[in-house]
């Protein structure tokens, strides 16, 4: 498909995407409560998203990962939020 | 239009979902083992869980005319108790004869844990020891990258395992170039929040040909769509693909996959 047809066919959901995302920002900014590293990754998603002339899923996926390569000596939850704390 | 969903957890799901299943054109279930959303308490509870995915699971689904596979392991979500693990590992042989048993699966791992590590390996000797096909649960969100690697190195460590007889699951834009370029294949899971999209799965069909990928559902307990594979064969359609090229896609690829296992055979009517 040319980019004329994507736009026919994705703009509409990607426009409500993005009109979702600054609300979410801005529902954010008007919140109080400590730096939350979630947020600290989300931002760096977005400088991503502006950065990468191509390949922006896959770089956007990769910074909200862990970046180590090491076996965690212990799993002490099941479960997975979206974002690397910064440790395991 | 005709379909395999190679990835649902029925066992979790109401009849209603059969029937809507068989309504869009499914043509045979595949179901891994997983975590029930709670831990087992002992290695009969496994005992009991395998005998539902293979002996009543399979006569629900074909109340709907519905041919009923599975696969079998301890989910990557219990495997951090390795004395379990193993006790339950033990119990799968006698069950691999299973008419409906396809494989050694999902197996995988969760939060990328030493013991996920040593129980994954457990699992892949198993496999190699049975000649078994082998599904592969990737990690969720932060954890996918860092666990599709520490998998395919396990996997590709051992000599016995052809690259070619492991599907590595829930691939994503990040995952996706490692599992196909050492071989495997991929299984690109579509759900409403996490994994992938249908517009993103056509994205990456068109990036990597799709020769090796295919799509599932995953429906279980939690939020899942079991007709997500026809949704995203219509996504397919508005994008330009052809009915041939999508029928290659959501059925063929499946079949050409899960047929390396003699048990998995359509019956007449389903093809």
């Amino acid at each position: 498909m040319n980019r004329k047809q994507l736009l026919d066919l994705y703009y509409l959901d990607a426009r409500a995407k993005v009109i979702d995302l600054a609300a979410f920002l801005d529902r954010l900014g008007r919140a109080e409560g400590e730096s939350d590293f979630r947020l600290a990754a989300f931002q760096q998603a977005l400088v991503e998203l502006q950065k990468c002339p191509s390949a922006r899923a896959e770089r956007v996926l990769t910074v909200l990962s862990d970046p180590t390569s090491d076996p965690i000596p212990v799993a002490t939850t099941k479960a997975a939020c979206g974002a690397w704390p910064g440790k395991n | 239009m005709r379909y395999i969903e190679p990835h649902a957890h029925m066992v979790s799901r109401v009849t209603d979902d059969y029937q809507a299943m068989m309504l869009a054109g499914c043509a045979a279930v595949c179901e891994p083992a997983f975590w029930a959303g709670f831990d087992r308490s002992s290695a009969a509870g496994f005992h009991d869980y395998f005998c539902q995915l293979t002996e009543h699971e399979p006569r629900r689904a074909a109340k709907f005319g519905l041919p009923h596979f599975c696969w079998l392991c301890i989910n990557p979500k219990e495997s951090e108790d390795v004395g379990l693990a193993r006790e339950v590992i033990a119990l799968i042989p006698k069950f691999l004869e299973r008419t409906n048993v396809l494989g050694i699966g999902e197996i995988g791992l969760n939060k990328n844990s030493r013991n996920e590590m040593a129980v994954l390996e457990m699992h892949v000797d198993l496999a190699a020891r049975h000649n078994q096909l082998i599904l592969v649960h990737t990690p969720h969100l932060e954890d996918k990258l860092k666990g599709t690697r520490l998998i395919l190195d396990v996997l590709r460590a051992d000599s016995r395992i052809k690259p070619e007889r492991c599907l590595i699951d829930h691939v994503e834009e990040h995952t996706v170039k490692l599992v196909l370029d050492h071989g495997f294949w991929g299984g690109m899971t579509l759900y409403p929040e996490t994994k992938c999209t249908a517009a993103r799965a056509v994205d990456m069909i068109e990036q990597y040909s799709g020769e090796r990928l295919w799509m599932n559902s995953a429906c279980d307990w939690g939020v899942s769509v079991p007709l997500a594979i026809p949704h995203a064969a219509l996504e397919l359609r508005r994008r330009g693909h052809s009915p041939a090229a999508i029928d290659r896609l959501i059925y063929q690829n499946p079949i050409r996959f899960l047929s390396q296992c003699p048990k998995f055979k359509l019956p007449e009517e389903n093809r």
